[in-house]
This record gives C-alpha cells, sequence and structure tokens, in this order.
C-alpha cells in the first residue's frame, strides 16, 4: 500500500479526479502507470505519437479517430487528468448508487457514452453526422471489402433509418433513439482492474 | 380444456386403431372396435397380424411394452393369415406398416394437439404450451391404460436421447445468439458448472440426510450414493422445459441467455456425476477409492472438452464443406442437418457430452455455414430445424404426460417427495444468490434481484431427468421406483406449477421483457463502432480485457478462419455489406409477404423520395417476419417444381433455347391474368410510381450523384397485386442477380480467375434475395460458367442464328416468333418485350418521354430491390440504361443466365450512345464486361435476336422502371 500512496501522492487534484470519474484510488493508480509507460520521455501529458506506441491501435479501424477524441479541439497534447476522464466514459455503471437528482450527469451516464461515440462520427463538431461523416467510419470499418456504390447505399439507409426530422444527417437526438434498444451499459463499458 | 376434449376423442381413436389393435381383441376389444371396425373385420380371424418382435425391435420402439403382452399373438405368424384364405382383395397389412405408421399418427396427435391448443388465444397466453401438452399427454396415457390395462408407451431414453433431445438441441445450437452466448459465457459456466454441481450434492445430501432422520420411509432403500445420484439427476435444469417455457416468457435476452445456456451447458456436469455415482452404486460405497473421486474429476474435463472439441471440429468440418456445395445447393441443409447430427452421435459414441458437443458445433459453424449457403438453404435450414424441434418438444411432453400414467411406475413416497421438491427449489434459489453475489463483482451489468428471482424461478426440470432415471437399472439401485415416481413429480410440478405461474411472476416483478426486434442496421453500425471503441479504449488503458481478446479473436477469425472456411467470393464481402444486405432481404420478404410492394427497403437514397412512415413501416414489418413462413412456401415449391431441370450437363444449345423460352411468363401467366381484372386498380397506382420515379430519375440527373435511386414509399393499397409482385420478382430474378454481382465483386475482389468470378457469380446468384427460381438458373448458368466468356458468346451467337424451331417462347410469347403480333408487349406492362422492329420507334417515343418526365405509360413497379439493385448495377455498369432490362427483362426468363459481361458490355455501349442515360456516370464499371462487350456489340445488335434480347434482359436501367422502357431502345 506504502508505493500505491506514494504513486497517487504524485497525482494533483487526486480527489477530484475521484469524485469527476468515479474510479477507485487502484484504478487511478493503475492508469497513472499507464500514463507514464505511454508517456514517452515523462513529459507529463501524451502527444498522439505516444498513442501510436499502442501497436493494435494501428489494426483498429477508428483508432485515429479515438485517438482524436482524447485531444481536445485544437490541442496537442492531453494531461493525466484528462486522459482518466475520457477514459471514465467507459467504466460500468455504478451498481449501487443512488442517483442524486442534484448530481450532475456522471461521466460514464449512458447519454456520456453515446455522445463520445456521436463525436466519433461527427469530426466537424456540428451536432450532426452527416452523409459524408457516415461514410468515413463505414469506409475505414469496411475496409476494402465493398464498393463504394455498397457503402453508399449502406450510408444512405442508415441515414434513412435514423433521419426523422428529414434533413439527411444523425442529429445526437435521433442517433439515441436509433440505439434505444441497445444495451449501451453493456456495449460501451469495459472492466477496469480486473 | 374444451378443445382438448374432442381432440381426446380423435386422438383415443387414432391411438386404439393404431395399436390396441394388435393388442388382441381380448383387451377389450369394445372400445377399439367403435374406432376402427373394418379393421377389425379385415384382419383375419387370427386378429393380431402383427409378430410382437417387429414391434419390439421396430427401432424406435414407441410401444415398448408390447412385447410383454402378446406372448399369445407370436402363435400366429403374420404371413400365414395374411396370405392364407385364397386372394383377398384388401389386405390388412398392419404389421408391414405398423411401426412408422404409429410414428407418424403420433406425431399427428402432437401437431393437431398444438393447432387446437391455438385455437383458443386466452388459453395459450395463460398456459403455457408445455402444460397443456403434458395434461394431453396424461389424458391419454388414461385412454391407453384404459384400454389396455397396460401402459404401452413411455418415453423411451433411447428415443429421447438419440431423436428427440439432438433436434431440440440442435436448433438451440445452431441459432444460439452466439454474441450474447460469449458476451455471458463466464456467467453461464459458473451457473452451469458451479450451480449444478451444488445443487446436486446439496440435494443428495440432504435427502440421505432426510432418509436417516426417517421423514423418508424405510421403504425407499438407498444408502448415500443411491441418493446422491437422484441428486445429481434431479438437479440439472433442463434445456427442453427452459427453452418451451422461456420462449413464452420473453424475458430480456441476457437473463434467457443465462438461464438457458446454463440449462445446456450443464449436461456435461450431469452426465458425468450421473455415471459417476452409477459406478459407484454398483461397486458399493465402500469400495470406492480416493482415485476413483480423481478419476471423476478428470472424466468431468475430459467430457467437457473432448465434448465441446468434438463439436468443434464437427464445426470446421461443417463449415469446410459447406465451402463446395455451390453446385448442389439442394443438399446444402442436409450437410448441415447430418455434420450436426453426427457431432452429437460421436460424443455419445466417446460418452463425452453430446450436448455441449451439439451446441458448440451449432455455434461455431453458423457463422460460416450462413455464409456459405444460399439464401434459400438458409430458409430450409432454418424452417425445418424449428418444425423438428418444435415437434420433438411436443412430443417429448406428451410422453412425459403419458409416462406418468402407468401404475407399474407409482411408488410413491411423501417424504421423498415434497423433500425433494423443497430441496431443489430452495438450494436453486441458495445456489442463484451465492454465485450471483459472486458473479457480480465481475459482470459488468449487474444480475439485479429480479433476475435472480426469475433464474431461481426458471430452474425447470424436465425430460432429461426423466430419461436418465429411467435409465437406472432396477436392480442396482432399489428404490428406483420411488425415484422414477418422484422425478416424474418434480417434472411435473416444475413444469406445470412453476411453468404456469412463471409469466405473471415476470408480469408482477415487471422483469424487463425482451424487445423481440431485429437489429436495425444503425445498430449493426454503431455496435460494431463500439466494439472497435471499446478494443481501442482497452488497449490504450493497457487492459487485457473482453474487447482486447475479442479483437485479438476477430483479426484471428478474419485473418486465417474465414479464409479457410468460407467461399472466397462470400469472404471478400463485408460482413456488415452482408448484414446490410440481409436486412434487405428481411424487409423486402415481409413486405411481399403482406402484400404490398417493397418499395422502400431496397436502397433507398433519394432524399426527396424520403418518407417517415413508409420506412417505419418496413422496419417494423422486420419483426413481422420472424415467424413468417410463406416466404418459405413459396421457396420450397419452386424447389420443387423446378428440380426437374436441375440435370447440370445441358448443353449451350439447350440453355440458350431454355433462355429463350420465357418460361416464366408462360408460367405465370393464368396467375397474372387472374388480376388482369385489377388492371383499373392497378394502372392508377403504377402511374404514380411511375411519375415518382420519373420525378426521382430526373432529380437525380441533375444532382452529381452518380447514383439513381429512388425510395419509394409502400403502396399499402396494394394487396390485389400480390400476384402481379411475386410475378415480377421472379421475372426480374435474373438480371436483378446479375447486377448485384456486378455491383459488389468487380471491385471488391480483383477476380484472378474465370473460375472464380464464375463462383462468384454463382454464389451471388443464390445468395442476393429472395429469388423465386431456385434450381433454374443455376442450371443454366453453372455448366456456361467454365468457358471463358468470349467462348460463350461465340458460341450464342451461332446458336442463336440456327433457325430455331418454333420454341415455347415462340409459341407463347407471338411476339418472338415474328415480329406480328407486337403490339401485345408494348402496352401496359413494363414486363415486355419490345420487338426489334419496335426498337425504333419504342426508342424515340421513350426519349420524348422522359424529356416530358409525365409518361402517359406507368411503370409497373418492379421488386424494389430489383430495382434498387439494377439501378445501382446501371449506374456502375456503365448505365446500362439503355439495355433496359427494367422492362423488357422481366419479360423474360429469369433463368436468363447468359454471361453478364457480355451484356453489360453490349448495354454500355448502347448506353453511351444516349445521352440521358450516360449522364449518370458509372463509378466503377466493369472491366471486362465492357472490353468484351466492345467488339462484341455489332453482331449481337441487329442480326442476332437472342443475344439481343439477352442483353434487354440483363441490363437494367439506372434509373428505374419507367426508364427501363427508354433502354428498350436497342
Amino acid at each position: 500500500m506504502g508505493s500505491s500512496n506514494s504513486t497517487l501522492s504524485k497525482i494533483p487534484n487526486l480527489g477530484r479526479l475521484i469524485e469527476e470519474t468515479g474510479f477507485t484510488p487502484a484504478h487511478i493508480k493503475r492508469l497513472y502507470k499507464r500514463f507514464q509507460a505511454l508517456d514517452k520521455g515523462n513529459k507529463g501529458y501524451l502527444s498522439p505519437q505516444d498513442f501510436g506506441s499502442v501497436k493494435e491501435l494501428a489494426t483498429n479501424p477508428i483508432g485515429d479517430r479515438i485517438i482524436g477524441a482524447f485531444f481536445s479541439q485544437g490541442q496537442e497534447t492531453v494531461d493525466f487528468h484528462s486522459f482518466v476522464r475520457i477514459l471514465a466514459h467507459f467504466r460500468p455503471l455504478d451498481k449501487n448508487r443512488a442517483k442524486r437528482p442534484d448530481s450532475p450527469e456522471p461521466i460514464n451516464s449512458r447519454i456520456s457514452k453515446l455522445r463520445f461515440a456521436f463525436q466519433l462520427y461527427d469530426q466537424d463538431n456540428d451536432g450532426k453526422i452527416s452523409r459524408d461523416e457516415l461514410l468515413q467510419v463505414l469506409r475505414t470499418m469496411l475496409e476494402m471489402q465493398v464498393t463504394e456504390e455498397q457503402l453508399e447505399s449502406i450510408a444512405d439507409r442508415t441515414i434513412q433509418e435514423a433521419d426523422l426530422d428529414g434533413d439527411n444527417a444523425i442529429s445526437f437526438d435521433e442517433f439515441r433513439k436509433s440505439l434505444e434498444k441497445v444495451n449501451i451499459e453493456h456495449k460501451m463499458s469495459s472492466r477496469f482492474l480486473h | 380444456m374444451l378443445f382438448v376434449t374432442p381432440l381426446l376423442l380423435v386422438t383415443a381413436v387414432g391411438v386404439a386403431a393404431a395399436d390396441l389393435y394388435g393388442t388382441e381383441a381380448s383387451v377389450r376389444p369394445e372400445t377399439a372396435v367403435s374406432a376402427a371396425p373394418p379393421a377389425t373385420l379385415s384382419a383375419s380371424p387370427a386378429a393380431s397380424p402383427y409378430p410382437p418382435e417387429e414391434y419390439a425391435e421396430a427401432g424406435i420402439a414407441l410401444a415398448r411394452s408390447a412385447d410383454a403382452h402378446d406372448p399369445v399373438e407370436t402363435t400366429d405368424s403374420g404371413d400365414a393369415s395374411h396370405h392364407g384364405g385364397g386372394y383377398k382383395i384388401v389386405q390388412w397389412e398392419w404389421s408391414y406398416v405398423q411401426t412408422p405408421y404409429i410414428i407418424a399418427i403420433w406425431i399427428l396427435v402432437a401437431s393437431v394437439a398444438k393447432i387446437l391448443f391455438h385455437f383458443s388465444q386466452r388459453v395459450t397466453t395463460v398456459v403455457p404450451e408445455s402444460c397443456l401438452l403434458i395434461l394431453l399427454g396424461l389424458v391419454l396415457g388414461g385412454v391407453v391404460l384404459i384400454a389396455s390395462k397396460k401402459q404401452l408407451y413411455q418415453l423411451e431414453p433411447g428415443l429421447f436421447f438419440l431423436f428427440l433431445l439432438p433436434t431440440i438441441v440442435g436448433d438451440a445450437g445452431y441459432f444460439m445468439p452466439s454474441r450474447l452466448f460469449f458476451d455471458n459465457l463466464g456467467t453461464i459456466l459458473v451457473y452451469a458448472v458451479v450451480g449444478t454441481l451444488w445443487n446436486a450434492f446439496c440435494t443428495g445430501f440432504s435427502l440421505y440426510g432426510m432418509k436417516l432422520a426417517g421423514i423418508i420411509d424405510e421403504k425407499v432403500e438407498g444408502g448415500m450414493m443411491e441418493f446422491l445420484l437422484f441428486g445429481a439427476l434431479i438437479s440439472a435444469v433442463d434445456p427442453v422445459a427452459v427453452l418451451a417455457v422461456f420462449e413464452e416468457v420473453h424475458v430480456n435476452e441476457t437473463l434467457f441467455i443465462i438461464v438457458f445456456g446454463e440449462s445446456l451447458l450443464n449436461d456435461a456436469v450431469t452426465v458425468v456425476l450421473y455415471k459417476v455415482f452409477i459406478s459407484f452404486v454398483e461397486v458399493g460405497p465402500g469400495n470406492v477409492q480416493t482415485a476413483d473421486y480423481f478419476k471423476g474429476v478428470a472424466s468431468f474435463l475430459i467430457v467437457n472438452v473432448g465434448g465441446t472439441l468434438v463439436g468443434l471440429i464437427f464445426a470446421v468440418l461443417l463449415a469446410f464443406v459447406t465451402r463446395f456445395t455451390k453446385r448442389v445447393r439442394i443438399i446444402e441443409p442436409l450437410f448441415i442437418f447430418l455434420l450436426v447430427y453426427l457431432a452429437y452421435l460421436t460424443a455419445e459414441l466417446f460418452s463425452l457430452s453430446a450436448i455441449l458437443s451439439m451446441t458448440f458445433c451449432g455455434i461455431g459453424c453458423n457463422k460460416y455455414v450462413e455464409a456459405n449457403i444460399s439464401q434459400k438453404s438458409r430458409t430450409t435450414v432454418k424452417y425445418t430445424m424449428k418444425t423438428l424441434a418444435s415437434i420433438a418438444e411436443t412430443i417429448i411432453f406428451i410422453f412425459l404426460g403419458i409416462s406418468a400414467v402407468d401404475k407399474s411406475k407409482w411408488a410413491w413416497d411423501t417424504g421423498l417427495v415434497s423433500c425433494t421438491l423443497i430441496f431443489i427449489f430452495v438450494f436453486r434459489a441458495l445456489g442463484v444468490i451465492g454465485q450471483t453475489w459472486v458473479l457480480n463483482w465481475f459482470r459488468l451489468v449487474p444480475l439485479d434481484k429480479l433476475d435472480q428471482v426469475v433464474m431461481s424461478y426458471g430452474g425447470l426440470r424436465g425430460a432429461v431427468a426423466f430419461a436418465l432415471v429411467v435409465l437406472l437399472d432396477g436392480h442396482k439401485v432399489k428404490a428406483k421406483d420411488y425415484f422414477v415416481a418422484t422425478t416424474i413429480v418434480v417434472i411435473f410440478f416444475t413444469v406445470m406449477f412453476q411453468g404456469l405461474t412463471i409469466k405473471p411472476l415476470v408480469k408482477w416483478l415487471k422483469v424487463p421483457r425482451s424487445t423481440n426486434s431485429k437489429p436495425t442496421i444503425n445498430e449493426e453500425i454503431h455496435e460494431r463502432a463500439f466494439d472497435h471503441i471499446l478494443a481501442a479504449v482497452e488497449d490504450i488503458a493497457g487492459l487485457n480485457g473482453y474487447h482486447h481478446w475479442r479483437d485479438k479473436w476477430e483479426q484471428f477469425d478474419k485473418n486465417y478462419l474465414s479464409k479457410l472456411l468460407m467461399r472466397k467470393s462470400v469472404y471478400h464481402k463485408g460482413e456488415l455489406w452482408e448484414v446490410y444486405q440481409k436486412i434487405n432481404i428481411r424487409d423486402a420478404i415481409s413486405v411481399i409477404d403482406q402484400g404490398g410492394n417493397v418499395l422502400s427497403s431496397a436502397r433507398l437514397s433519394l432524399p426527396s423520395m424520403a418518407s417517415r412512415t413508409s420506412f417505419s413501416e418496413v422496419t417494423n414489418v422486420t419483426n413481422y417476419l420472424r415467424e413468417n413462413g410463406s416466404g418459405v412456401c413459396l421457396d420450397l415449391q419452386v424447389i420443387d417444381t423446378v428440380s426437374g431441370g436441375k440435370v447440370e450437363e445441358e448443353t449451350e444449345t439447350h440453355h440458350l433455347l431454355t433462355g429463350n423460352l420465357y418460361k416464366p411468363r408462360r408460367r405465370y401467366h393464368a396467375h397474372y391474368s387472374r388480376h388482369f381484372m385489377t388492371v383499373g386498380d392497378k394502372e392508377r397506382q403504377d402511374r404514380e410510381v411511375f411519375q415518382r420515379n420519373m420525378r426521382s430519375r430526373l432529380e437525380s440527373f441533375k444532382s452529381t450523384r452518380h447514383k439513381a435511386k429512388g425510395r419509394h414509399k409502400k403502396e399499402r393499397s396494394q394487396k390485389k397485386r400480390k400476384g402481379s409482385d411475386a410475378k415480377e420478382q421472379e421475372v426480374n430474378g435474373k438480371p436483378r442477380r446479375n447486377v448485384s454481382w456486378q455491383d459488389t465483386d468487380p471491385v471488391t475482389a480483383p477476380v484472378d480467375s474465370p473460375e472464380e468470378r464464375s463462383e462468384e457469380e454463382a454464389d451471388k446468384d443464390e445468395d442476393v434475395g429472395i429469388t423465386f427460381v431456385a434450381r433454374k438458373h443455376e442450371t443454366l448458368k453453372e455448366p456456361l460458367k467454365e468457358r471463358p466468356k468470349s467462348d460463350m458468346l461465340e458460341v450464342y451467337q451461332s446458336l442463336a442464328v440456327i433457325p430455331p424451331s418454333p420454341t415455347c417462347a415462340e409459341k407463347h410469347l407471338p411476339w418472338k416468333g415474328g415480329g406480328g403480333t407486337l403490339p401485345v408487349c408494348v402496352s401496359m406492362e413494363t414486363t415486355k418485350i419490345i420487338p426489334i422492329d419496335l426498337q425504333q420507334a419504342w426508342n424515340q417515343s421513350i426519349s420524348s418521354l422522359e424529356s416530358l418526365a409525365s409518361p402517359p405509360v406507368q411503370a409497373e413497379p418492379q421488386h424494389p430491390r430489383v430495382r434498387a439493385l439494377s439501378r445501382a448495377e446501371a449506374a456502375r455498369g456503365g448505365n446500362s440504361g439503355g439495355s433496359d432490362s427494367g422492362g423488357s427483362g422481366p419479360a423474360q426468363d429469369p433463368r436468363f443466365h447468359f454471361p453478364n459481361e457480355e451484356e453489360n458490355g453490349q448495354s454500355l455501349q448502347q448506353q453511351e450512345s444516349q445521352p440521358l442515360m450516360s449522364s449518370m456516370k458509372p463509378p466503377a464499371p466493369p472491366q471486362v464486361s465492357s472490353t468484351q462487350g466492345m467488339g462484341r456489340r455489332p453482331p449481337t445488335f441487329n442480326r442476332n435476336p437472342c443475344v439481343y434480347l439477352r442483353s434487354l434482359v440483363s441490363a437494367s436501367p439506372p434509373g428505374s422502371e419507367p426508364r427501363s422502357r427508354g433502354p428498350t431502345q436497342l
């Protein structure tokens, strides 16, 4: 426990981070180690290149986008706090924590998870997944297996299906509705620390 | 129960007629006589022509006790009685047909029972079918008992384990939602292994304790081992019962998969425990050595792992075999049934866990097999499996009921029965709570209290336990009769009482129900994205979590397994694309089934056409498809009727000629004309559709988009046109298929060899969509495929020039033979062929038409999918719009299987000459085709009607049907 304390003590604002993300100190400690491992040269922050060292990401069709999601607009670095905050999206829902009405939306709520996913599609941040944006994602996910034509038809159908207001794009609301039946809590959660 | 009564009469008669007969007039002939007097009459004086041996050995020993009570009859061997008294006009050949007859009668009874149950919606919504079936079985058993004083039937373990159970497990395994299953595999395994062990030992020890305490009667002889044995067989949750009850309850899918998965996977535990304890009982508890316990553990591992391995091996084998069934599509389903069944039998052979083996075989092969086999085969497999499983389940429950009515079985001990009931319930509940408590530490979505209640309550026992207890050796296990009676009570209690109350309970507790909907394309895409996101996040966070490994597995699967087990053509298609197509097909089928016109389900893309209503309709319709069988019927019908033509060695000549026969047109002519009266109605619709299409097409021209896809509102009022829809579909079958092939392949998978290409082609043909013409095109196509394209072309041409003796087409389609009666085709229907002579004129009129965009003639709406596909094709294939198969194509035989390349080429050319058409730019013109087409085209054009027509057939207009006319222009 001593070592964990010493690790934790290096993290500034630990209390707030725990409060905000819901991670336990053990989680944080582990993530901090991971952060340090990724952080080549102990800069105290991660650059996009640091993420490049994670080999699996290269084979992940939307790895780039996910890396991109760690960097807020226009920034080239991500510090530990943001790093943890992003990952906190994927914390499973709390089992028994009663929801206090006054508390802000927890970072790992269904909505936040969805919003995170939505932002991966919505690269220009206009609050809508346009046909082109959808096509881009589809293209990467399907790799070279289908023709452009097929991609487009899939994209078209997808939009038709989800588009409720007829603007030929998927807004966040529409996105949420189209996934209403999906067990997001399950699909967008990972077990940290086991 | 109102309907049960008549049923009973019927069945009683059937039973009596079928079986009691033989059992001798001595056994209350009066009862039977009423049922089948003629039978008695014709039966020779010797009255029972059937030799008991036969009866008993007949394989499926439905009437096992028959041998017990016909010693008398053995004396008169059937033959003597048959042929004894000179020539008889009618002979009673009961012994000959007996076994299959009885089986058939039983199945019939079971099926009729189902019909009757479902006459009343109210009853079936309240009472699970399994309960009704058991009740029916009880009554039937009573009838048999009264009639023959002996119980003739019972659920035979052999029959059950070798035939009935595998059908159910096979169905369950093959259609297991694998993602869900593996997501919850850890939980399922814990419940199946730990839970079952816990139940078995606790129940066994507790019962033994009760015995020692004197609560269980002295008559129940047995030591600890006997009770442990009993505990082992009574503790396993039964897959058949769980399926039967839970399918009607519709709890949420996670809950269902956990309970059901547990019931399947606990088989291994049960089998091992059962065998171990039996051997312990045999050698006597005193002689059991420590080593034996370890052997037990070892055998547990072997049975488990071995069973799973056998299943997976067969899965690989099966997937691999289906890679090569392209030419024998008709027996594709057979391979699946056989190999899955063999997985089961093989596991039994080595006394491994057969259920485990079959389950994993089904789960493992499903992905690859489904990708490899044709759409029709998929449907066939699905329905056959469901049918078999359903009937097996029915029979199991009926026989459970019947088996209970047997005096010889009833060795009642209140202490044992009540203790068992209490213990299995209590320990189940305790086990579930304890395990869930542990599991919830690990589960992403914890199981809450409601789930636990349902899981405890859902611990139904069933036929497996019964079969196992019947299998006990009465000499070694003295208390067998007591155990049998108790098992029956337990089964009845769990299935009837718990089965009856679980629904209200679930409702009352407000357990989340399953949404019961098919995935939409949105869900598919986003869920895939989620998987990728999660995998990436785990990688970034440095966790080797579930998604990490899943991702690794997917990579492995993609790089090696799929390559090995899937056809190249399939492998190269994106999975998402497959899903997309499946969803489309599903929608299309369901819309058609409802008599609608599948306009909106295809690749709809014109925003102007977007209409929310139609779309949601379609998506809802998706659900409707679930149990809808009509599509299948069509399927099978066609397979049947056409199967004669599936000889593969047909000469090119033959192909050509058949190709020109216009068979479908003829065949559906009657059909079509039946709806001829409604033409006015249709016209209106058609006009509407046409106008819409025109509009959309124009828009698409305007826009830079190179796709012309129209999306159309589904016409609700089209019920009447169902027939014509079907026809269109059929008719269009060919072009569509070609088209779609074109659509996918050239770009995705640069084709290496003609062979491969042809393979893809063929696959495509089979797989795309609802093709109603099962065999025909295949037949035609396959031989063709082998030859290099240019060759083929030559052949065609030369053949075509051969002055045709009047072909069918000529006879039936006047314009085919000579130009004389042409007008017919130019008329209202889009599905006509424009005679060559008229082409020119037609062309002109069309172009003028197009400019007007308000056609006098309405287009007959094609099958939307077809249209969409053809459109897409057209777009890419250089707007084969010119060739306009849309219009004329349909009129021709769907089997029209000419090599696409040529057609494309030709059409390409034609279109090029057509300004309108060419305005759409082909995204990816098929290279091969275009070049070939070039060279060929002039000759084909003018002098060879066949080829020319061919081009009409297969190319489709980029825009849509209306335009299809345009192309006719050639």
